[in-house]
């Protein structure tokens, strides 16, 4: 079934059957802030090349620019969503493919917008080259397994670029997440694996590039975290592998809860942070080695490019500031470098295993 | 040209002046004299205005002296010690004085040339030996050609040659119709020069006589031995 | 007054202190950005040498130069000049011979590796510190009368600023961690001219964890356009209070 272009005012649309429902020339569906514009309750359904602007507004039943109900093999692709409550709504459906669409929200407050992508009770999906910004949350997961989220670009969104929860065994690799409220969340999850993403400039008092919380076997490999007021914040993980991954500039580069254990921190760079590690407890359950840290001042006399002595990339002043956030006010006075120095050589106050034995002297490659 | 009336002054708690009345008249040649810690230095500060005093008046050329500094243009003052900026050279000095004073009179550069001054313009005052730098000091206080010079232990630290040179300056000028002020504590260098006798302690105005009454006075010719007279015959009352 | 000002910039220029001052300076900063691989590295080498090295040597250096010149102020006091351009003349002759050689040491090579905010923010600073430590160097030797005392409240006065206040106010933070004392903390800072001049820099070098973690007091403050017209506003307070009180004490003091 085709659609030319031009404005449709058809309230809301439901689609019943499997069709190939396909626009010529962009043509608009307006939901006209009443109505939830395309509901999608038929398995095999691809909807594409629509403009679909204006659903209604409500907090009881989420209208959407297009939900899909209890459904599989549904493609939703290069469709444009612009100024939707919530952009596009999944539950309890399967094998879908979101592809390509751009999905923007005129949000300003949380409570007022729902999310961009919203997939709930759902499996094997693939989200695919997105553009989603405006929103509560860009992309949100929650209860859905084994998909993939890749190449999307979530930004300027008002919670999360992705919140991701209680949705095992899926992978998302090569997004952007940027400039959101409060950047990733990822939580009570295992088995997810996170690749090749670029998380940047989220700040704010609770924002974090990624927020990692209760997750378990998961692998997150070459990663770009720039700029965040934190780069990764771990709580409650366990058995996480973080390899090849790039902190640069950040406020703190990884905020690691007392409550994690068993994690291993490998072959990052972290480069220009104002914090490489901070920590909130004494007891150290995580390794880390074979890391570069631009702050190291080793020297390497074997010349193997591993520093001799081992880094400790702790600095009392971190655990202070953790302790007392104010006290941020005195960072790099004479006598915070002063603390720290004296520190450095004779560890009193940061956990003494806190350590990288083998740090790198040159930054990799990543 | 100078009147001073009941002048007291007071550092905290000790009095270095008491009721000092002294009038000094053009022409005349002042020694001040005295035992150390007797005021005399204090004297000369108050009138120059470095030190404040408590109570009194100082009338210069008839100008109370805490009406204004233009009063001061009137005097040429010799430090005892004279310290200028290390790295000054002594033409900067002067040049330095002559756009405070930015006088427009033709200057006297007597001593500038007696003391050979102008070879080594050049020369940072840190360089210099203690006796050339009250030689700078010396051609400052007489360079603007001032009514009034007060100088403070002027031939300490010269040279004879120097010294001869700054006395017969001295007596020239007084001849000009000029007062001068000299604080010294050699007195025999003093005797051709001064007309005028101050003896100061503990604050107080001993005497202040001409040369010509004490000698008189005493029957002594040289002012030393006259002095010493007095002081006996003051123990002794 | 311009005259007298401009002999005691040839003089202090051509010290040797204020020489190996600059030179120390120069050879510093050359140093620092061109052994780092970027420059933030550097600028935050630097900030320690700007917050520690200038203000040393601006408080140590001026009361130096203020007893040394007790004599020749005795000397200007005896020609018909007022006391308060004399004491301007040295003041303004301490501050910008001191700022010129920050500008010749540290101020080129900043301006020329790390142009931009941080780079004129650190300038600033460093311009604004000099001028202040001068200041309380004419406060401290209007005080006492004898070098050795007037040197040594110098040194006191730097190692407050630079080291004991600090560890008051953490000590502070710690002690009354219970309470909401962001604001006041903020308040506190102002009474550190060194803490204002290094916040201010942070706020540029640090932007992340700054802008972040304590964003509430940090961006709403120092953040903004009038935070950091506020700030200065207190440097220069800090400039112009001390010199005031010394000046008023200059006025009266018997030499």
């Amino acid at each position: 079934m085709q659609v030319y272009s031009g404005i449709y005012k058809e309230g809301n649309l439901i689609i019943t059957k499997s069709i190939y429902f396909e626009g010529i020339g962009l043509p608009v569906l307006d939901g006209q802030k009443k109505y939830e514009v395309l509901s999608v309750k038929a398995n095999s359904v691809t909807i594409c090349g629509f403009k679909i602007i204006r659903s209604g507004y409500a907090t009881l039943n989420d209208p959407c620019g297009i939900k899909v109900y209890d459904s599989h093999h549904v493609n939703v692709i290069n469709n444009t969503l612009y100024d939707n409550f919530f952009g596009i709504y999944l539950q309890y459906s399967k094998f879908c493919i979101i592809q390509n669409n751009s999905v923007t929200g005129l949000g300003v407050e949380e409570q007022q917008i729902g999310n961009g992508i919203h997939c709930w009770k759902s499996d094997s999906l693939q989200i695919t080259a997105n553009h989603v910004s405006g929103h509560r949350d860009g992309i949100y997961f929650e209860f859905v397994t084994n998909s993939v989220i890749w190449r999307n670009i979530s930004e300027k969104n008002i919670r999360y670029g992705l919140h991701f929860m209680f949705s095992n065994s899926d992978s998302y690799i090569s997004n952007v997440f940027k400039s959101n409220g409060a950047g990733v969340a990822v939580m009570f999850t295992h088995k997810v694996k996170m690749f090749n993403n670029t998380f940047s400039e989220n700040w704010g008092d609770a924002a974090y590039g990624l927020m990692l919380k209760e997750i378990t076997d998961s692998y997150i490999l070459g990663n770009h975290f720039t700029k965040n007021t934190t780069g990764i914040y771990m709580e409650g993980t366990n058995r996480l592998l973080v390899e090849k991954n790039s902190f640069d500039a950040n406020g703190w580069g990884m905020k690691i809860q007392a409550s994690c254990m068993d994690n291993v921190i490998t072959q990052n760079n972290f480069t220009g942070n104002t914090f490489d590690i901070s920590t909130n407890g004494t007891l150290v359950l995580n390794t880390f080695n074979s890391n570069y840290w631009d702050k190291y001042e080793g020297y390497d006399l074997n010349r193997n490019k591993v520093g001799d002595v081992p880094y400790h990339p702790l600095s009392i002043f971190s655990v202070l500031v953790e302790k007392n956030p104010p006290a941020m006010l005195l960072f790099r006075s004479f006598m915070v470098d002063l603390l720290d120095k004296s520190e450095k050589f004779m560890p009193s106050l940061t956990p003494d295993n806190f350590i990288d034995q083998s740090p790198l002297m040159h930054s990799l490659q990543l | 040209m100078i009147e001073i009336k009941g002048l007291h002054k007071e550092f905290g708690k000790l009095e270095v002046l008491h009721n000092v009345n002294l009038s000094f008249q053009q022409g005349e040649c002042i020694a001040l004299i005295g035992p150390n810690g007797c005021g005399k230095t204090t004297l000369i500060k108050s009138i120059l205005g470095m030190v404040i005093p408590g109570r009194g008046t100082i009338l210069v050329k008839g100008q109370d002296i805490r009406k204004g500094v233009e009063y001061r243009r009137h005097i040429g003052y010799m430090p005892q010690i004279g310290r200028y900026p290390d790295n000054m050279s002594i033409g900067q000095v002067i040049d330095m004085i002559k756009e405070i004073r930015h006088s427009k009179e033709t200057l006297d550069e007597e001593l500038l040339e007696a003391f050979q001054l102008k070879k080594i313009f050049d020369k940072r005052m840190r360089t210099l030996s203690g006796g050339t730098t009250q030689k700078v000091s010396a051609t400052l206080a007489f360079l603007f050609d001032p009514d009034v010079l007060i100088l403070d232990e002027p031939t300490a630290g010269l040279d004879p040659l120097a010294s001869e040179i700054l006395k017969e300056k001295i007596i020239s000028e007084k001849q000009k119709g000029k007062l001068i002020l000299i604080t010294s504590h050699l007195l025999s260098e003093l005797d051709d020069l001064i007309t005028h006798l101050i003896f100061m302690q503990d604050g107080k105005v001993h005497f202040h006589q001409s040369i010509e009454d004490l000698r008189k006075l005493t029957g002594e010719e040289k002012i030393s031995k006259a002095i010493a007279q007095i002081l006996k015959k003051s123990n002794n009352e | 007054m311009n005259r007298i000002i401009k002999f005691i910039v040839l003089d202090i220029l051509r010290n040797k202190i204020v020489l190996i001052y600059t030179l120390l300076l120069a050879v510093l900063s050359w140093a620092v950005f061109s052994l780092e691989d970027n420059s933030t590295k550097g600028l935050l080498t630097l900030l320690n040498v700007i917050l520690l090295t200038v203000p040393l040597v601006s408080i140590i250096f001026s009361t130096i130069y203020l007893y040394n010149s007790s004599e020749f102020i005795e000397l200007l006091l005896s020609q018909p000049i007022q006391r308060s351009r004399i004491w301007w003349s040295l003041f303004f002759g301490l501050s910008i011979s001191l700022i010129f050689s920050f500008i010749i040491g540290a101020g080129i090579p900043i301006l020329l590796y790390a142009p931009g905010d941080v780079g004129l923010m650190m300038l600033m600073v460093g311009i604004s510190i000099t001028a202040v430590f001068v200041s309380l160097a004419f406060l401290g030797s209007v005080l006492t009368r004898d070098k050795a005392k007037g040197i040594g409240m110098a040194i006191l006065l730097w190692l407050f600023f630079a080291l004991m206040f600090d560890g008051l106010v953490l000590f502070l933070l710690f002690q009354l961690a219970d309470y909401p004392i962001e604001k006041m903390m903020v308040g506190i800072t102002a009474l550190n001219p060194i803490d204002l001049g290094r916040i201010l820099i942070l706020l540029h070098l640090d932007v992340s964890a700054m802008m972040g973690y304590t964003g509430a007091i940090f961006k709403d403050f120092f953040g903004t356009f009038l935070g950091i017209i506020i700030a200065f506003i207190v440097l220069f307070l800090w400039i112009a209070l001390p010199f005031w009180v010394s000046l008023r004490k200059f006025k009266r003091k018997d030499l």
